[in-house]
C-alpha cells in the first residue's frame, strides 16, 4: 500500500480536530480535553483491533459526531456560554488580568474623581439650584479632564501630547466662566452646547494615544465614541431606574430623597458614568460585538426610505418647505443623523469586501439628504435676509455647511468606490480628516460667538 | 437494528447512572460498557454521552474529577452521588412500571395474532 503524498501524523490531524472543536463557542475547553481523551482512546482500540492509525482516525472522528449536532448538543446542555457574560471578562493567562485589575482601579479611580469634581464648587458656596448656568457651562470640565486623565495614564502619554490637552482644558476653563452673557441669552446657550463637542477632540486625542495622526488611531475612537453613547444610555437608563426607587421607598418612611437624587446621586452618577462606561468599552471591544454598527445597519435603509419618500412628497404635492424661524435646525439634525450613520457603518465595513446592496442603500441615504437640504437651504436662502441673523442662525448655518460638504464629498468618493473607481479606504480617511473640523467649529462658536454678538 | 432517538435520549440516563453504580468510570469505558450489554444493538454516537454526563453532573447525580489515566493523559472520572443513587432507584421502578405494561401487552397480542409477523395495518 501506498502512502498518500500528503498523509499528516495522528497529533497533526488531532491537532487540527481540537482547534475545530475549540471554535465552538458552547465547548469550552476542558471539555474539548475530555473528548480528546476520548478520541484517542477510540483510535487506540481500532488501532489495536488492527486498522491503521489514519483510518482509526477517521472511524473514531465519525463515531464522534458531527460537530453541528454535537455542539448543539453541548449548547442544549450549556445554554449560558452562547451569552458572552458581561462582567468576567475571560483571561487566559494571570499577567494580563492583573493589569486588566490594575485598568479597572484606575478607571473607578477617576470616576470618583469625577463624581467628587461635580461637588467641589459647593465647598466654594456654589449651590446647584442657584448657580445652574455655572453648572451648565462648566459641564464638560467636571467629566472630560477626567476620561483624558485616564486615557494619559491608560496610554502612557509624554508631556508634549500632554500638556497641550491640559492647556485645552484650561482655556477651555477660562472662556466658559469670563464673559458676562445675557441670562440664558442665544449666544449663552450656544456656548454651553458647543464646548462638549470642541473638548471631545481633546478626549480623542488622548484616547488616541500618538495614533491620532493615522486613520486607524481616529477611526477607533469614532467607534469608542458610539459604543460609549450606548453604554451610557444604558447606564442612564439604570439610574434613572434607581432614582424613582429611592425616591419611592424613601417616601413609604416619611424622607423625601428628591434632593439627594437630583443634587448628589444623578449629576455625580452621570459624571462617574461617562468614566465606567469608557472603561467598559475599553475592556469590552475584544469581547463583545459593537453595538453601533448594528443599530446602524437596522436605521439606514429605514432613514433611507423615509428621506426618499419625503423627496418624492415635496415633488408630487409642490409644496415648498414652510419656514418657520429656526427650521434650519432641523435640517441640521438630519444631516448629522444621516453622517452618523455614514461613519459608522464606514467604521464596521471590511475595506476589502467589494460593493454590495447594503452601500447602494448607504450612497442613496447620503444622496436624499443631500437633496433633503439643498431644497430646505434654497428656502431660507430666498429670506435669510427678511429674518436677519440672529446667533442661533449663524451657528445652524455654519453646521449645515459644515455637515453639507462632509456629505456632499463623502457621497462622490462612495460612488467612485461603487463604479470601482476608487478604494473604500479614501472614503474612511475623508471621513477621519474631517473630525477636527466639527471641533474646530464648536471653538469658534463658543470663542467668538459671544463678543460677535454681545453676549446675546 | 435501529433503536429510535427518543428511546436513545430517554433510556441515557439510567443507563449512564446504573453503570457508574457499578463503579466510577469515564466516558469511553462508560460507552464500551453499553455496547457490550446491548450487544451492540444501541449505537450512541459518541459524543452525545458527554453532554449527558454534564447535565447529571450539574442536577448533582454524578461528580466529576480530573485524574492521570494509566496513558498519562489527564481523564475525567465519573461518580455516582447519593442523589443520583435516589435517582436510579426511581427511573428503575418508572422503567420496570413501563416494561410490565408492555410485557403484558405483548403477551396477549401473541395470543391474537400471529407472533412472528404482526402486520397492524
Amino acid at each position: 500500500m501506498q502512502t498518500p503524498p500528503n498523509a499528516v501524523s495522528l497529533e497533526e490531524q488531532i491537532d487540527q480536530w481540537r482547534n475545530y472543536l475549540r471554535r465552538r463557542q458552547a465547548i469550552h475547553t476542558v471539555d474539548v480535553a475530555e473528548l480528546e481523551d476520548h478520541l484517542r482512546e477510540q483510535v487506540a482500540g481500532l488501532v489495536a483491533a488492527g486498522l491503521a492509525t489514519d483510518e482509526a482516525f477517521l472511524i473514531a472522528v465519525k463515531r464522534m459526531g458531527a460537530l453541528d449536532a454535537l455542539s448543539r448538543e453541548f449548547a442544549r446542555e450549556h445554554s449560558e456560554r452562547l451569552w458572552k457574560q458581561l462582567v468576567a471578562v475571560p483571561s487566559v493567562s494571570g499577567e494580563p488580568r492583573a493589569r486588566g485589575r490594575t485598568d479597572a482601579i484606575a478607571a473607578f479611580g477617576f470616576a470618583v474623581a469625577a463624581a467628587v469634581a461635580v461637588k467641589v464648587p459647593l465647598l466654594f458656596g456654589i449651590q446647584m439650584e442657584q448657580n445652574e448656568s455655572f453648572y451648565l457651562h462648566n459641564l464638560s470640565l467636571f467629566v472630560l479632564p477626567f476620561l483624558t486623565g485616564y486615557f494619559v495614564w491608560k496610554r502612557r502619554l509624554d508631556a508634549k501630547t500632554f500638556l497641550p490637552l491640559a492647556a485645552a482644558f484650561v482655556v477651555a476653563g477660562v472662556f466658559a466662566n469670563v464673559y458676562p452673557f445675557t441670562k440664558e441669552g442665544n449666544t449663552e446657550v450656544l456656548a454651553v452646547a458647543h464646548m462638549p463637542i470642541a473638548l471631545w477632540l481633546a478626549v480623542g486625542i488622548a484616547y488616541a494615544g500618538g495614533r491620532w495622526g493615522q486613520v486607524d488611531g481616529r477611526m477607533d475612537f469614532i467607534r469608542f465614541s458610539g459604543e460609549l453613547a450606548i453604554y451610557f444610555a444604558l447606564m442612564a437608563a439604570g439610574g434613572g431606574v434607581v432614582s424613582g426607587l429611592t425616591v419611592l421607598t424613601f417616601q413609604a418612611v416619611g424622607i423625601n430623597a428628591l434632593h439627594f437624587v437630583q443634587q448628589w446621586l444623578l449629576p455625580c452618577g452621570a459624571a462617574g458614568a461617562v468614566l465606567v462606561g469608557s472603561w467598559l468599552v475599553e475592556a469590552k471591544q475584544s469581547v463583545i460585538e459593537n453595538m453601533a454598527p448594528v443599530l446602524t445597519r437596522l436605521f439606514t435603509p429605514l432613514f433611507a426610505a423615509v428621506l426618499v419618500v419625503f423627496l418624492g412628497a415635496v415633488l408630487w404635492t409642490g409644496n415648498a418647505i414652510d419656514i418657520k424661524r429656526d427650521v434650519l435646525i432641523a435640517f441640521d439634525l438630519v444631516l448629522a443623523l444621516v453622517v452618523g450613520l455614514l461613519l459608522y457603518s464606514i467604521s464596521a465595513r471590511d475595506r476589502q469586501s467589494p460593493p454590495g446592496v447594503f452601500d447602494v442603500v448607504q450612497v442613496t441615504l447620503v444622496i436624499s439628504a443631500l437633496l433633503v437640504d439643498a431644497i430646505a437651504l434654497w428656502a431660507i436662502a430666498a429670506r435669510i435676509t427678511e429674518f436677519g441673523f440672529t446667533p442661533n442662525r449663524v451657528a445652524a448655518l455654519g453646521e449645515n455647511v459644515i455637515l453639507l460638504v462632509n456629505l456632499a464629498w463623502s457621497a462622490v468618493l462612495y460612488v467612485r468606490f461603487l463604479r470601482g473607481r476608487g478604494s473604500f479606504t479614501s472614503l474612511e480617511k475623508w471621513q477621519t480628516d474631517y473630525l477636527p473640523v466639527y471641533a474646530a467649529w464648536a471653538a469658534i462658536v463658543v470663542i467668538f460667538f459671544p463678543p460677535l454678538f454681545r453676549y446675546l | 437494528m435501529e433503536i429510535n432517538k427518543d428511546l436513545i435520549a430517554a433510556s441515557s440516563t439510567p443507563i449512564v447512572l446504573a453503570i457508574l453504580a457499578e463503579g466510577d468510570s469515564y466516558g469511553y469505558a462508560i460507552l464500551k460498557r453499553v455496547k457490550e450489554l446491548s450487544g451492540g444493538r444501541m449505537e450512541w454516537t459518541d459524543g452525545m454521552l458527554y453532554p449527558v454526563l454534564h447535565r447529571l453532573e450539574r442536577l448533582g447525580h454524578v461528580e466529576a474529577r480530573w485524574e492521570a489515566a494509566e496513558t498519562g493523559r489527564r481523564r475525567k472520572y465519573y461518580r455516582i452521588t447519593p442523589g443520583g443513587k435516589a435517582q436510579l432507584a426511581d427511573d428503575r421502578r418508572q422503567w420496570q412500571a413501563v416494561d410490565a405494561t408492555l410485557h403484558g401487552l405483548w403477551g396477549a397480542l401473541s395470543l391474537s395474532l400471529p407472533a412472528s409477523a404482526a402486520p397492524l395495518t
